[in-house]
Parts: C-alpha cells; structure tokens; sequence
C-alpha cells in the first residue's frame, strides 16, 4: 500500500515538476520588468525575437519591490528593470546586480479625473471637495505624490490611500473617486476613461527607471542586447510612444 | 494503539499537516522577535488591528441577522429554485476576492446599481467603515449559511412537529424549539464568519479603498507594510494569525456535539450539505 501511495506521490510531483522546468530551456531569456513597463516591452519582445532566433523571450511583470525580493530570494532572471531608483539600489545591495544599472525612462505624475470631470478639476488647489484618492506614501507613487503636493504647496485629504498606482487609477475610472494621482503612463494607458489636468509642479517628483543585467545570468550576451534595445532608439521611440520621458 | 484506522493512512495525513503547519512556523521564525512589540504597537497598527476586531464583530452580527433565515428557508422551503438559490449564495466562498469586490462596487460605489441613489439620498457608502462591514459580510455569510443549513437538515423537524401538535405557533417554535436546538452550531457558524471576515482583503481593497482608522483593516495593514517594511508585514501577519486562532478554538472548544442532540456543526456539516 505504501508502494502505492508512493508511485502516486511521485506521479503528481512528476507532474508539477515536469511544467515548471519544461520553460527553463537554453535560449530563454527571462525579464523581470515593472508592471508600468508591461505594453513597452511586450512590444519591444517582437523585435528582439526576430531579431535574435531561437531566443524565447520570458517576462514577469510585477511591483519593483515584489521582483527586487524575488531576485533576493535566489529567482532565475536574466534582466532586470526597475521602475526606481531605489528599488535598483536594494537589487545591488543584494548581490544580484554587478554590473551598473543604465536609466533608460522617467515618469512623472499627472493629476487624472473621472470622465467627464464632474468636478471640474483644472488643477491640485481644486481639490478641497473632491473625492481624491492617492497611494499610500508607503509605495513609491504615493512618496512621490507627497513631494508633488508639497511642491504646490496643497494639504491632500484623501479617502483612500491605495497599495499601487493601479488601485488608484480604477478607483478614478469607475467614478469610484472624483480624481487621483498616478503616473502621465498610467493616464495615457487609460485612453478616454479619465480626464488628465497636467501638473505644473509634477517635475518635484521625476521618477527614474533603471535597467541592468543579472549577475548570474546564463544569457548575459542576450541579456546585454535586450538591454541595449530598450535604451537604444526603437526602446525610446516605444518608450516615448506609452509616455515615458528621456532619462 | 490500535485506533481503528489503517496505518498508511498516517503518510499523507502528515504530509498533509505538515503543509498547513510548516509555513505558520517558517513565518514565526521570521518574526524579529526583539522588535515584536514596538513592530506591532505602532498607530498605525493599533488603528489596523482595532478596525479589523470592531468590522468583523459588525459583519458576524450581519451575517447571524441574515444568515439564519437564509439557513432556514434554503432548509425548509419547499421550492424549485432553492438549488440554484443555494449555489448562488455559496458563490462568494470560490469567487476570486477582486470579483466580489467589482460586484460590490457595481452595487454599492458612486455609479452603482444601488449606490446612485442612495449618494442621491445622502447614504455616501464608498471609501467608508461600512463598504468594509458589506465587503467582509458578503464573504462570510456562506461560512454561517451552509453551517445552520447542515446543522438543521440533521437535527429534522421532529420537535419542531411534536411542539406544533401541542398547539405553538410558527414563531413560538422557532424561538424556543428550533434555535435553540441550532445553539452550536451558530455559534460555530458565527465564530466561522468571523475569521472570514477578519481575513477578508480583495475585495475591501477593491471595493472600499485603503485608509488608516477608517478603511484600512490588518490584512491591508499588511499588504502595505509589506512594501515598506516586510519585518512589520511578517510581526502583524502573526497577530492576525494568534488572533484567528484564540477565536476559532474558544468556539470550537464550547462546540463539542452535545450527546443527544444530534447536531452537527462546523466543518463537518459543510460537508454534509455537499
């Protein structure tokens, strides 16, 4: 019987294990990248793998943070792009990172509103009576968000701070918020479900994305060259195209 | 000891347990213990923790006013719909978090099917303690739900009919006979619905936003922690844990089937309705 239960183990462990190194094959090249960065890169992995056959390009997107803690914790990654400076610090500090991160983009914040602008919000001294969500200044928007406010020299009093600049920008689309800061890539992403009122003092807080090569990387050649197509002139032009401003 | 069951049982069961158990324990190891207290006494913590026990106590009190009719009539009504009524209520308990909580803002936020009208009327329930009382009771209620539901499809109708005969009224006999005869199980079923509630986080970050002392229960607490000082994120997460635990084991202590009752509660009677 525990011959049995064995072979049935080792069956469903077979089984999970056969997916996850099935993806772990020689020209795979993995990117850990922001989740800000997703539709840039997703497009930009068209001209990299035609450019570059038989490399399978692997991304995970996710909150700098998440994917600087993955990479502490040992996760397989070739690439790594940042949507902070301080983020790309704590990667080097971990020992992932050795060779120096390049800037490739920056992000500033925009002040976006419900459709329609119910409100008629032109600016950030309009928002005494407005429904104003904003990230928490724990996370980097919401840090950035303070710096702006302060900038202008305005008190915000929120109803919420979010986790992520994602969480405020649906708060605003739904017409959940009267308005909320997120970043001009977020707004531009949104398309027509939000009103954009731009930010005179937005550069108080201008935000940095750095790219570097993983130390231990199995791929650094292909991982050097999808680096340098990001901070080469087809990245720019896509990278310019989402919103993002030169480094 | 010879307890009745076959030895190689106790493989898998170990595994099993040793998979719940494990990453408790690989999280108390990574608690910084010397900084326990002053991690976890923060205001802003204090405000998480004291949020979470006053909402979730709001929650159960709803889910106890509305879940034990739902019980009863999902129990003994006599109608064709009741399958499909009964499936619906159980939907929260395997919806994602984030869709309870986009259905709750197509309800109840500013343009919601509800919620229009009542910000018409002054009610304003987005980014309030009360989106968060209706996202955790929203969640709970299946817990409380299908543990009355068992608990009385076991008990039968049998005193219930015998009090009838002796000339009580439908009301006389729900109050004296039938919940009284329920008592374990509600309280299971509510102790059930408070640790869901307790825990609730998708859809309160969804629906009801994320701030200190008003929105911002401990699980949000520790999601945003997370980002800023994991050490905090992994000393409240044991909180909550202790906390959870303390309640379901006072419960289920007290709960312990009384002979001759015939009752059934908790997890067990889940099964049965299944």
């Amino acid at each position: 019987m525990i011959g049995r239960v064995a072979v049935g183990a080792a069956l469903v462990l077979a089984t999970v294990s056969g997916c996850a190194s099935g993806d772990t094959e020689e020209s795979t090249l993995t990117v850990f990248a922001a989740a800000s960065l997703k539709s840039v890169f997703t497009g930009l992995e068209k001209d990299f793998e035609s450019a570059n056959p038989g490399v399978d390009v692997q991304f995970s997107f996710a909150g700098s943070s998440d994917l600087a803690a993955q990479l502490q914790a040992g996760a397989p990654a070739d690439v790594f792009a940042s949507a902070d400076q301080t983020t790309m610090d704590k990667a080097v500090q971990s020992g992932r990172i050795t060779a120096a991160p390049t800037t490739f983009a920056t992000n500033v914040l925009t002040l976006v509103t419900a459709p329609g602008n119910p409100k008629g919000i032109t600016g950030i001294n309009d928002l005494a009576d407005a429904t104003v969500v904003v990230c928490a200044p724990q996370v980097p928007c919401g840090r950035a968000t303070k710096k702006v406010a302060d900038a202008a020299g305005a008190t915000l009093r929120p109803v919420s701070e979010e986790s992520s600049v994602a969480d405020v920008l649906t708060k605003v689309t739904s017409g959940q918020a009267d308005a909320g800061f997120v970043y001009v890539t977020d707004a531009a992403g949104a398309g027509a479900k939000v009103g954009v009122v731009a930010l005179p003092e937005a550069s108080a807080a201008v935000n940095t994305y750095p790219i570097a090569v993983v130390a231990d990387s199995k791929q650094s050649e292909n991982a050097r060259k999808f680096a340098e197509l990001v901070t080469g002139p087809a990245g720019r032009a896509a990278l310019a195209a989402a919103g993002f401003g030169a480094p | 000891m010879n307890t009745g069951l076959p030895r190689w049982l106790a493989v898998p069961a170990v595994i099993g347990f040793a998979l719940v158990v494990l990453p408790l324990a690989a999280l108390a190891a990574g608690v910084e213990w010397s900084r326990f207290a002053e991690l976890v006494s923060t205001e802003a913590s204090r405000d998480a923790l004291w949020l979470s026990l006053r909402t979730a106590s709001a929650s159960t009190v709803l889910c106890l006013v509305f879940g034990v009719p739902m019980a009863a009539v999902l129990a003994r009504a006599r109608w064709r719909g009741l399958p499909v009524l009964r499936a619906l209520v159980l939907l929260p308990l395997v919806l994602p978090p984030v869709v309870g909580g986009i259905a709750l803002l197509y309800t109840f936020g500013r343009r919601g099917l509800l919620g229009e009208h009542l910000e018409a009327a002054g009610i304003q329930i987005a980014f309030s303690t009360t989106a968060v009382v209706l996202a955790q009771t929203f969640v709970a209620l299946p817990f409380l739900v299908l543990t009355l539901e068992g608990a009385l499809r076991t008990a039968g109708s049998r005193y219930e009919q015998i009090a009838a005969t002796l000339g009580a009224g439908p009301s006389t006999v729900w109050w004296r006979i039938t919940l009284p005869l329920l008592r374990p199980a509600l309280i299971s079923g509510a102790v059930l619905a408070f640790a869901r509630a307790l825990g609730e986080f998708g859809a309160t970050l969804t629906f009801a936003g994320s701030l200190q002392g008003r929105t911002r229960t401990l699980p949000l607490e520790i999601y945003l922690q997370r980002e800023a000082d994991p050490d905090a994120a992994v000393a409240l997460s044991v909180v909550l844990i202790i906390v959870a635990v303390l309640i379901v084991l006072l419960a289920y202590r007290r709960t312990s089937p009384i002979p001759g009752t015939q009752l059934r509660s908790g997890p067990r009677a889940i099964g049965a309705v299944k």
